[in-house]
This record gives structure tokens, sequence and C-alpha cells, in this order.
């Protein structure tokens, strides 16, 4: 799609947008509807405009898949340590009261982090489903065997 | 800090250590957290099963108390079937080792992280007092067996896993839909508070309805009979590990939740009088015993044999809730923990011949007894105790469950235990006279005995068949608790 002109032109202008208006809602989630998902959700779909339009290769030099692939695993454990953290000073599981002074600024504080796991999480596990379908795709087309999967040799019997 | 506020972790022990064990490279770190986290998780249930034998115990999650925020709340019952979590998974990770080298040859972080996560969910499911909650750990282990199942090398395991993936998700949807029924009506979701405002709300169709979806979507998880058609599958194809796991506790978890659902959130008085439930589960356990046990004379691949007979021992189980008595449900609290032991046993047994020898099909086990008669020999006690001689575990909870059949007045019950137990000595008698009695093959390769890594946790787990059948004072002891506990309902 690279000799495209207008999409090259109006992705490079929708992108930004894109991230931006997930941020939005990622740091807006405790007053209006939205919060982590819908934010990861968005970003994520930033991201797949850019491969649709600049390819999976180029896309994955932006981000390495690697990175995407930890990047989902640590989102979670944001979550968990600052559940872990409410332990660690004196409260219960996912306590955000005694992380802050005021209790309205702790709640925010909580739950403001706790969604910023959730939203890299799910940006970053929009990215690889993606990448997977794609490959899927890429690899349908040259007509290669995609299966590599072990046979058990005597099993053809049944 | 008590043991109340240690309690929740756990749960939190391997949910958190999953995603860091994905992150791991190689083959070594992801089991060496295992290792780590497991027994860890083992530890803080045991010890509050035994906090739990006096009284129960709540956590509130971010302080929020109860019917507002979400809560565990364990009583005898829940920290029972969370030992029996915990320890069949603790005692399998040295055996996990080997077996799931050959079954995953390549990186194993994300697999052990879905094992993590399956783990976490079941522990989760059956430590919550919030039924929201149940579901979102159903969901939480469910994909996570789903990918697990996947996972196996033979490609049908994948067929397996989405049959598995549609039928699970079907019944957690009903579950999700009793459930949504029960808010609807009370405003809450805390198991607690739902059996105190039912009652005022119990004479109405939206009440029957709930308990109608929340019983079919169980039982789909609980692969009664009719709706066990996805567990064959899954258990064969799946890697060794993963059915071993899976088989001694998954289905487990589900026959728990149904437990909690009845007795706790519904109350009996309400939950047998509103649906003829005694009767549909009694003639639903009748016929999984049977049909099950009668499948599995015909299997032609051993790990199918076993996976009907688990059809045919969740029957059994599900036989002691139909009774409606404390003796009936103490019997199925004990034949859940016994037949965990069993088919945790018999599946490693299997899965060590499948490392060995590459195929558990019986025609390709001609004559592997004396070829490998540590493996064999330990099949064959597991084998017992599956059929219930003594002095296994299986003996005694069939031995629990004829008595309660006794006292319940249905004695004519204890002739279709006895008969599905002649069908196990079939059984279990084909696989072990292939592997006996039959000449190997001439053109068969050469076969040794599996090593020690294999064979010691292996004799451990039929060794704890033995143990719990001629030391029933923990086993005996908690499920009578357990029974009590659900039996009080929220009163306790």
């Amino acid at each position: 799609m690279s000799d495209h002109a207008i999409l090259r032109v109006v992705a490079r202008l929708v992108i930004p947008l894109f991230m931006l208006f997930g941020l939005y809602v990622q740091f807006h989630g405790e007053y209006s509807p939205g919060g982590g998902f819908q934010a990861g959700v968005l970003f994520g779909a930033a991201w797949i405009l850019f491969v649709l339009i600049y390819g999976l290769d180029t896309g994955l030099r932006v981000i390495p898949e690697a990175l995407i692939y930890n990047l989902a695993c640590l989102g979670v454990l944001l979550y968990c340590l600052i559940g872990v953290l409410g332990v660690a000073l004196g409260g219960h599981f996912l306590n955000f009261d005694v992380l802050w002074t005021t209790p309205k600024a702790a709640q925010q504080a909580g739950i403001i982090l706790v969604e910023l796991g959730v939203g890299v999480t799910v940006a970053a596990v929009v990215m690889l489903f993606f990448t997977c379908f794609v490959r899927r795709r890429a690899l349908n087309k040259t007509g290669a065997d995609t299966d590599q999967w072990r046979e058990d040799n005597h099993d053809h019997d049944s | 800090m008590t043991i109340a506020e240690i309690m929740p972790f756990s749960v939190l022990l391997p949910l958190i250590g999953a995603p860091v064990c994905a992150m791991l490279p190689g083959r070594r770190l992801p089991w060496l957290l295992c290792l780590i986290v497991v027994p860890g998780s083992l530890v803080i249930a045991g010890m509050t099963l035994d906090a739990a034998l006096d009284a129960p115990l709540q956590y509130a999650f971010g302080n929020w108390p109860p019917p507002i925020g979400i809560a565990y709340r364990v009583d005898a019952a829940n920290a029972f079937v969370a030992v029996l979590l915990a320890g069949i998974a603790t005692a399998l990770l040295p055996w996990a080792r080997r077996s799931v080298n050959d079954d995953v040859p390549d990186r194993q972080g994300p697999f052990y992280a879905l094992f993590l996560l399956a783990l976490a969910g079941l522990m989760g499911i059956t430590m919550t007092g919030d039924v929201f909650n149940v579901f979102v750990f159903l969901e939480i282990s469910s994909l996570a067996s789903y990918g697990l199942i996947a996972y196996g090398r033979d490609r049908r395991a994948l067929l397996a896993a989405f049959r598995y993936l549609i039928m699970g998700t079907v019944g957690a949807t009903f579950l999700l839909i009793g459930i949504g029924f029960l808010y609807i009506m009370t405003g809450t979701l805390n198991m607690v508070d739902l059996a105190e405002r039912l009652p005022a709300v119990a004479d109405t169709r939206t009440i029957d309805v709930a308990l109608a979806f929340i019983i079919v979507g169980l039982a789909l998880k609980l692969a009664l009979v009719p709706l066990h058609l996805w567990l064959p599958a899954a258990y064969t194809y799946a890697p060794s590990f993963v059915s071993a796991f899976l088989a001694a506790t998954a289905t487990k978890v589900a026959l728990y939740v149904m437990l909690r659902f009845i007795y706790t959130v519904f109350q009996p008085d309400l939950a047998f009088v509103i649906l003829p439930l005694a009767p549909i589960l009694l003639a639903l356990a009748l016929a999984a015993m049977l049909s099950g046990s009668w499948k599995a004379l015909f299997q032609e691949d051993a790990k199918r044999v076993l996976a009907y007979s688990s059809i045919a021992q969740i029957g059994y189980m599900v036989l002691g809730v139909g009774l409606v008595t404390a003796a009936g449900l103490t019997a199925s609290l004990l034949h859940m923990f016994n037949h965990g032991l069993i088919k945790a046993a018999l599946f490693m047994g299997l899965g060590t011949v499948a490392y060995q020898a590459g195929s558990v099909r019986i025609s390709r086990m001609r004559g592997l007894g004396r070829e490998m008669p540590w493996t064999f020999t330990a099949l064959a006690l597991a084998g017992l105790s599956l059929v219930g001689l003594p002095p296994t575990a299986g003996f005694i909870s069939k031995w629990y469950l004829i008595n309660a059949a006794l006292d319940a007045g249905q004695p004519w019950l204890v002739a279709a235990v006895l008969i599905a137990s002649l069908m196990a000595v079939v059984y279990v008698g084909r696989v072990l006279e292939a592997a006996f009695m039959q000449p190997r093959p001439t053109d068969a390769k050469a076969v040794h005995e599996a090593p020690l890594a294999l064979l010691l946790p292996l004799w451990l787990m039929v060794g704890a068949n033995f143990y719990f059948g001629l030391d029933t004072r923990l086993t005996v002891g908690a499920a009578e608790a357990g029974a009590r506990a659900l039996m009080a309902g929220s009163g306790g």
C-alpha cells in the first residue's frame, strides 16, 4: 500500500491523534467512561493502522516483537505489584488507601497505576494478535506449510 | 500477619508468578520458578485448612468490606479443595520436568505460565466468596487450560482444545446468565449476602431459571453425562503433564462450585425444592457411572480409557451429592480428594510410558510390563486404587459412598457402584493384561525402564494412594468438616 499517497499522508495525520486519544482515555478513566482496556485497544489500533499502511516489517522495527511480548507480561506485573504494595504498606491486596496521605489522592494514584498496567497489557496483546494474523496470511500466500506439529507416527490408524 | 491475611497468597503466588514465568527464557528457569511458587501456595493452603477447620476465614480485597467489595471466604470445604489442588500441582512438578521437555521441545516459559494461571484460577474459584469472582476465575483457569491442551504434540490436540473451548464457553456463559439473574433479583453478588436475600424472592420464575442455568453450566464444566463430550479428546491429546493436572483438579473444582451454589447460595431447602435436583443428579450420576465405565471398556488408547473412567468417577461424586445427606456429601468430598490422587498417579504412569515408548495405545503396550516393570507395577497399584480395593484411597471413598447410600435407604445404589467398580477391574485389567501377559511384538523397538526422575514422583503419588487408604484422619476429618461447613450454610 506504500504507493497510496493519500493513505500515507492521512495515516501520518491520524496515528498521533489515535495515540493521544488513547492516552486521554487512559488518564481520564477514573472520571469519565474509559480506562485501561479501552485505552489499550485504541493504542494498539494506532499501531495496527501503521502496519496496514507501512507493512509488518516496518511496524516491528518501531517496536520489536519480543518487546511487545514482554510488555504484555510487565503490564500484568505492574497491576500485581501495586496490589502487593498495598500489603507491604500494611493494608490488604489492592488496598490503595495506604499509597498516599489523603484518601482521595490515594485512590486516584492506585487506580491510575493499576489501569496503566491494564492498558499496557491490552495494547500489547492486541498487537500480538494482529501480528499472528498477518503472519498467518503471509504464510498462506506463499503456500508454505505452516504446520510444524510433531505428529505421533504410530497414531495414523485411528 | 494473621493466617487470614496470608491466605489469599495461595492464589496470588501463582497469579503473580505467571507473568514472570512467561518472560523467562529457556526450559529450566520457568520450571524452577514453578518449583518455588507452587509449593509456597501449598504451604499457605495447608495453613489455611488448619485454621479453617475451627472457623471460617475472611479476607476483603482492597479493604472494601464484603457485601460491596470482593472477599475470600474460606471454610473447611474450600480449604480442603484448595489443599488438594496445590498438593497435586506440587506433587506433579518434579515429574513434569522430563515429561514436559519431551512434549514442549522449545521455550517453556509460556507453557508453565499457563500452568500457573490455570492453578491460580482454580485456587481462586475455590477460595472466593463472591459469585461473579467465581465466574472470572473460572474463565482464567479455563482459558489457560485450552492453551495447555493445545500444546499436545498430536495435532488433534488443537481440535480437542477448540471443542473444549466451545463447550467450556457455553458452560461459563450459562453460569454467568444464572449469576446475572441472581443479581437482578437480589442486587448482590456476595455469597453470604445472596443466601440472606434469596428466600424473600425464592418463589419467582427468575430464581428457578437462575438455578437451572447455574446447574447446567456447571454440569458442562464438570463433564457430567450427557455434557461430557469435550472431556475424552481433551484428556487424550493434551501433554501428559496437563492430562494429569487437569484430570486431578479441574472437574473437582467445578463440582465444588456446584456444591457451594446448592448449599451456601441457594441453601438445600431451597435448591432441592424449586428444582427436582436430587432425582436428576442421582439419575445423571448413575448414567455417568455406567456409561462412562462401559465406554472405557472399548477404548484403544489408554489415556482415553482413563478419560472415560474419569467421567464414571465424576458419577460417584455426584451420586454422593444426590443423596442429600451429610454422609453423602462427606463421601462426595472424600472421593473428590481420593480420585484426584488416583487419576494423578494413573496419568503420571501413562505419561511415563509415553515418554519411554512414544505411545499409549494398548496395542503398542503389549509386553511392555517386562521392559518397564517399575512403571507398570506402579500403574497396577494405582489401578487397584481406582477399582477400590483395600488398603487404597479409592477403597475409603467407595466405602463411605456405599455406607451413605445404605444410610439414605437406597441399597440398590450399592449395586450400581459395585457394577461400575467391576467394569473398572476389566478396563484397568485390559491395559495391564496387554502389558504383562502378552508377548512383545518381535518387530517392536527396544524400550527401557524410565529414568528415576520420572519413577520417583510416580511412586510417591502411588504411595500417597496407599497412605491415604491407611491413614484417613486428614482426609475423612477434613471431608466431614467440609460437609458440616456446607450443610451449615452461611450460618457456619
